[in-house]
């Protein structure tokens, strides 16, 4: 019932923007909606913590101890994103005098994504979870090109070539799983459903499973931005709206990490932790670096911010490939605080480029000193990114880093290099983009617009400092699940 | 899923030679230069994919299977290829000739990716019974061939359509190497690639009112600094 509630709040949302999404009304529906979405995902929550894992829909729907986390983010990014959508959007909309209409297509497509993805969070068919992903493509491919520029055209129809065909191989995995999953559990829609596979996942056919399993990273790693399948996510995230690049960045990202992480519990039953593990590390290690390194030459902002998202997935990755407990249980707290922080700092770096009016990192300056307040914001949730304590990224990666130290102590060295380069890509750009005086000429924000940011980077020091015990034990269940 | 006998004697050589078509389809598309044919050859491998799908729902006796298969021919065969078609003559660029690479190497590069799609499946049919054996082969042979033909055009529409035929590809693998995927599952696909196709008929005249073209060679602005 309260999966159900959650859905309905969010998908009754997508008609009434699309009919009156529009001026005043449109945004306060936005963040109207979303914030009745957040309390059901809270009821929910609330439902896990009593029960604990449960299905609903004849077992269609189900949520347990990994999924709720990741439901739990999306609930409050999506709500700070609608809060902060609603000044943002207002400058963009007289700067590219954009019609009522386009704003009402932003306004019911942004709905459409969001619910998507709790949709894909909340199915329990790996068949379903795949159209949500889909969903979810199609439904940001017209807000990335959404200011009709040449430059967002090219991205968003690279965007969309490029997961849809990362997609179609998903779906090839996803066939050949139902193809193994035939032989044990029989034919009929019940075969694709992720409890019933994971029940039976040690009879799973291993020869097929491995082959699914490939076709299955590859294809949602296209999503998560996994290198060298990367090449659509930065120019994506640069060219759409802010708003778009934090939840892509901050809910995508993971969700697509989310699909391969259900799939991998799968193959582990099948073919022992070894297979999956090992190609989830090299694809992580080999994003962190080739992530890394590229920051290094970026000159506009949110590419560079893209770029570190990569970083981080491929950090988060490769964490869930050393598959120990203690690392997936750092993987997922690195999941979680990347989405709070990096969703923060595209809303203020998104303020940030409105004031100055470029993307170039050259041209962003002294922040500090014409709005404290966005300076604070911007300098505070990059520090954090950065793995600064007290972030919780600073407690996740000095945990991904101890258990590689343990598991695969050769590793460590490489994973050092990349977060050392990611380091110097970001910090001295930082230092610029703050400090110093202002420049000349620069138009003042209403700094209402970035008040969620200072909530999330509170909830990311909780996190670094002092985890709720229901966190824990969420996150421990997880990653034992992970584990298998 | 049980087939009778009778169906096994002249049902699979049946589905065997469709398989082939869509292989053969997916060549000719590879090799074709004008636009129009293509979509063409695209609304014939609907076709195929229809009569694929209709012929297992015959074999099997689903009857779910029989709505998939009007699905599809109605949307692969018929509607999809007609709005194409539409787009193409509202566009203007319709007698369009594009220029390809060398087309003898790139049917070579399609037969190495054939050989190569059927010693990935090799290991998968060898622990499937008879009825579906070498389906998944010709299945992803044709995916890639498909993906082959996306890297090699420039025009937006031949993209396009190197885009519908790996979902066609997929929705083979779906029907004869599973023997149906779920309906649920079956209908989100459908509805996805519905909508997909719609968004990139608006996407479509946004490029078309910026560039001027519907050469994506124009589409090359961003560039790693």
């Amino acid at each position: 019932m309260p999966i159900l509630l959650v859905l309905i709040c969010a998908a009754t949302g997508i008609p009434l923007l699309a009919l009156w999404g529009d001026g005043r009304r449109g945004a306060a529906l936005f963040i109207g909606i979303n914030t009745l979405t957040l309390l059901a995902i809270l009821a929910l929550s609330a439902r896990v913590l009593r029960d604990g894992a449960f299905t609903a829909g004849s077992g269609q729907f189900m949520v347990d101890d990994l999924s709720i986390l990741l439901i739990l983010v999306d609930g409050v990014v999506g709500f700070s994103t609608a809060w902060f959508s609603r000044s943002y959007m207002r400058q963009e909309i007289v700067h590219w005098s954009l019609s009522r209409r386009r704003v009402r297509l932003y306004h019911a497509m942004f709905q459409t994504f969001l619910t998507t993805m709790l949709l894909a969070l909340l199915t329990n068919n790996m068949g379903i979870l795949w159209v949500a992903m889909e969903g979810a493509t199609l439904s940001t491919v017209l807000l990335v090109s959404l200011f009709r520029t040449a430059e967002g055209l090219e991205a968003a129809w690279k965007y969309f070539i490029l997961c849809g065909v990362g997609l179609a191989m998903a779906l090839f995995g996803t066939i050949l799983l139902y193809f193994a999953a035939q032989k044990v559990l029989g034919h009929g829609a019940d075969a694709l459903l992720w409890t019933h596979l994971e029940a039976v996942r040690r009879q799973l056919q291993p020869q097929v499973m491995a082959i699914a399993f490939i076709f299955i990273l590859v294809g949602y790693g296209t999503k998560i931005g996994l290198s060298p399948l990367n090449n659509w996510l930065p120019d994506a995230h640069a060219s759409g709206p802010s708003s778009v690049s934090a939840v892509l960045s901050g809910l995508l990202l993971n969700v697509a990490l989310y699909a391969v992480l259900r799939a991998k519990v799968l193959v582990d039953g099948a073919l022992g932790p070894d297979f999956a593990g090992r190609l989830l590390m090299s694809f992580g290690l080999l994003s962190l670096l080739v992530a890394a390194f590229s920051m290094l030459r970026q000159r506009d902002v949110k590419r560079l911010f893209a770029y570190s998202s990569i970083e981080h997935m491929g950090l988060a990755t490769f964490a869930f490939g050393i598959g120990a407990p203690l690392a997936s249980f750092a993987g997922l707290l690195h999941m979680i605080s990347h989405s709070l922080t990096k969703s923060s700092v595209f809303f203020s770096v998104g303020q940030a480029v409105q004031s100055v009016g470029s993307r170039e990192i050259q041209r962003i300056r002294g922040l500090l000193a014409f709005s404290p307040v966005l300076g604070w914001a911007l300098m505070l949730a990059v520090l954090f990114i950065l793995g600064m304590p007290p972030s919780g990224l600073f407690l996740s990666e000095f945990l991904i880093i101890t258990s590689t130290l343990q598991d695969q102590p050769w590793l460590t060295p490489v994973l050092l290099l990349g977060l050392g380069v990611a380091f110097a890509g970001i910090f001295p750009r930082l230092q610029g983009m703050v400090f110093g005086p202002a420049p000349e000429g620069i138009a003042h924000q209403p700094v209402a617009g970035i008040i969620p940011v200072f909530i999330q980077l509170t909830l990311v020091i909780v996190l670094g400092v002092f985890i709720p015990w229901t966190l824990v034990q969420w996150m421990q269940h997880a990653a034992l699940l992970l584990h298998g | 899923m049980m087939i009778t006998t009778q169906g096994l004697a002249w049902g699979i050589p049946l589905l065997r030679l469709l398989a082939a078509l869509l292989l053969l389809l997916a060549f000719a598309m590879l090799a074709q230069r004008r636009l129009l044919t293509l979509i063409h050859l695209l609304a014939w491998q609907g076709v195929v994919l229809a009569a694929g799908t209709a012929l297992v729902a015959l074999l099997t006796g689903q009857t779910e299977l029989w709505l998939s298969a009007a699905l599809t021919l109605s949307l692969k065969a018929i509607l999809i290829p007609t709005a194409l078609h539409r787009l193409l003559r509202r566009l203007q660029v319709r007698g369009d000739v594009e220029t390809v690479l060398n087309i003898p190497l790139t049917l070579l590069a399609g037969i190495a990716l054939v050989i190569f799609a059927f010693s990935l499946a090799a290991p998968i049919t060898a622990l499937t019974s008879a009825v579906t054996r070498g389906m998944v082969g010709i299945a992803l042979a044709a995916v890639l061939l498909a993906f082959l033909m996306m890297i090699t055009r420039h025009q937006a529409i031949s993209q396009v359509v190197g885009f519908l035929a790996i979902d066609n590809g997929l929705f083979f693998a779906a029907t004869s190497a599973t023997l149906g995927m779920p309906m649920i599952v079956e209908l989100g696909v459908a509805l996805d690639a519905l909508i997909g196709f719609v968004i990139l008929g608006v996407f479509f005249f946004q490029i078309r009112e910026t560039f001027d073209s519907m050469d994506l060679q124009h589409l090359e602005q961003i560039r790693e600094e």
